[in-house]
């Protein structure tokens, strides 16, 4: 287990005050929240953070935190010295909903399993009713999010995928158990759609039905094609004589392959539209080919010279005109 | 997926597939429905509504709760909004910029996107 440098992770001197704090934590978790941010390291940022807080922001783990001495340095294999925190009564208040059973193994070693598996018990941020000995209670749902191509969604897909579940033994430990579901991805599935599985969520307290399951989808970025709602586009080079002079081009589609007739003076930026041929389903999205003149390049001098008799025969033509260049 | 309870003492098979529900608008939940997928309570869903954060589509004339339909495009407007809430103790108003922000910065990231790609 590795030591966790708390106040480096918060950014803040060991002298903090609580006032300082506080606002390290709103100005980071403003800054990594994986909600707010792109960068792909935000969700584990994120949780480092809130871990970090959690101990910094209560007085008395900090107080218990800072007895361990200023000696050790992050990611140091830590164990946690004997009796370092007799004395101690964690009043466990204050907590403000972050997902403790995310907390790392070096949180348990100090504030205890108990404290990590009542918060894992709980299921995040469910309001359900707190637990008497017996009662029964549907069971939480559970979230996840899944990454899918977009070719997934025309076809339909059958997507295993593990889930990392929480769980709370009998004398209260708390490990994650991996959990694999083949899931069924159906046909014309688009991005941000929930899918549910019931019954697939935390199980029920009691007599208590189980909770559900309920899987975000996300489409994988594409290399050429993207998706906007239920219209998918592609960004389609043509040769400058095939956008002037009309051309039938084959053009790559996920359902495969398909001749397109680009209409005689075409530019860059056009935008043709394969109807129907977008996102499948009952009103199927479009497939929009925006088009793209790619010169060829002039490689040798017979090309350049051919390049130099288009601009004697253009003569005339002001490709800047718009931009009031005479 | 013929040889389900075949092949027990070699390689696990994999898991049974299973039949999932696709929560778009032929699947629509009421406010009820949508409360408990989301794990909150309705009054919380109703104050999104309100705040203009997530927009409901309506089965009937009257705009009240219990015409109200949801998919999961509100669905995840309502668990982002309920994550930024309780992790930045931001109020309604707040999240709502705060989405709509995002909104933007995503379509103007989509044009970046293509313009890099010329």
């Amino acid at each position: 287990m590795e030591f966790k440098d708390y106040y480096k992770i918060m950014g803040i001197p060991r002298d903090a005050s609580q006032d300082d704090i506080k606002r390290a934590y709103r100005k980071l978790a403003r800054k990594y929240h994986p909600d707010v941010s792109k960068d792909p390291q935000a969700e584990a940022r994120f949780k480092e953070l809130g871990e970090a807080y959690e101990v910094l922001k209560d007085p008395e783990k900090r107080v218990a935190y800072d007895r361990l001495g200023t000696n050790w340095k992050a990611d140091q294999e830590f164990s946690p010295p004997p009796d370092w925190n007799a004395g101690f009564e964690f009043s466990q208040q204050g907590f403000t909903g972050a997902d403790a059973s995310q907390f790392s193994e070096f949180f348990e070693s100090l504030f205890g399993r108990s404290f990590r598996a009542e918060q894992a018990g709980r299921g995040g941020e469910t309001h359900g009713g707190s637990g008497g000995a017996f009662f029964h209670a549907p069971g939480e749902n559970r979230y996840a999010k899944i990454m899918i191509d977009l070719e997934d969604s025309y076809h339909g897909a059958t997507r295993t995928i593990s889930l990392q579940v929480p769980e709370v033994d009998a004398e209260g430990h708390v490990s994650t158990r991996e959990h694999k579901l083949n899931v069924a991805i159906p046909r014309g599935i688009r991005p941000r759609q929930y899918i549910r599985l019931t019954g697939k969520g935390a199980p029920g307290h009691g007599q208590g039905k189980a909770g559900d399951l309920y899987l975000e989808v996300e489409f994988r970025s594409h290399p050429i094609y993207r998706v906007d709602e239920y219209d998918v586009y592609l960004d389609l080079p043509v040769a400058p004589w095939e956008a002037t002079l009309g051309a039938t081009v084959t053009v790559p589609t996920p359902e495969g392959m398909v001749d397109l007739k680009i209409p005689a003076d075409s530019t860059t930026g056009r935008k043709l539209r394969l109807r129907g041929r977008g996102i499948p389903g009952k009103t199927p999205g479009d497939f929009y080919v925006v088009l793209r003149i790619a010169p060829p390049p002039a490689t040798d001098e017979r090309d350049k010279a051919f390049y130099r008799s288009m601009a004697e025969q253009f003569k005339s033509f002001n490709p800047r005109a718009k931009l009031g260049v005479i | 997926m013929s040889d389900e309870n075949g092949h027990r003492n070699n390689a696990p098979s994999p898991p049974p597939k299973l039949s999932v529900t696709l929560v778009d608008e032929q699947n629509a939940l009421t406010l009820t429905e949508f409360s408990h997928a989301c794990s909150v309570q309705s009054g919380y869903i109703i104050e999104l509504v309100d705040e203009g954060l997530i927009t409901p589509q309506i089965m009937a004339e009257e705009h009240e709760p219990h015409c109200w339909r949801f998919t999961g495009t509100q669905m995840r407007r309502a668990r982002m909004a309920l994550r930024l809430q309780s992790d930045l103790g931001i109020n309604l108003a707040g999240v709502a910029l705060a989405l709509q922000l995002l909104d933007e910065i995503e379509t103007l990231q989509m044009r970046l996107n293509v313009l890099d790609n010329w």
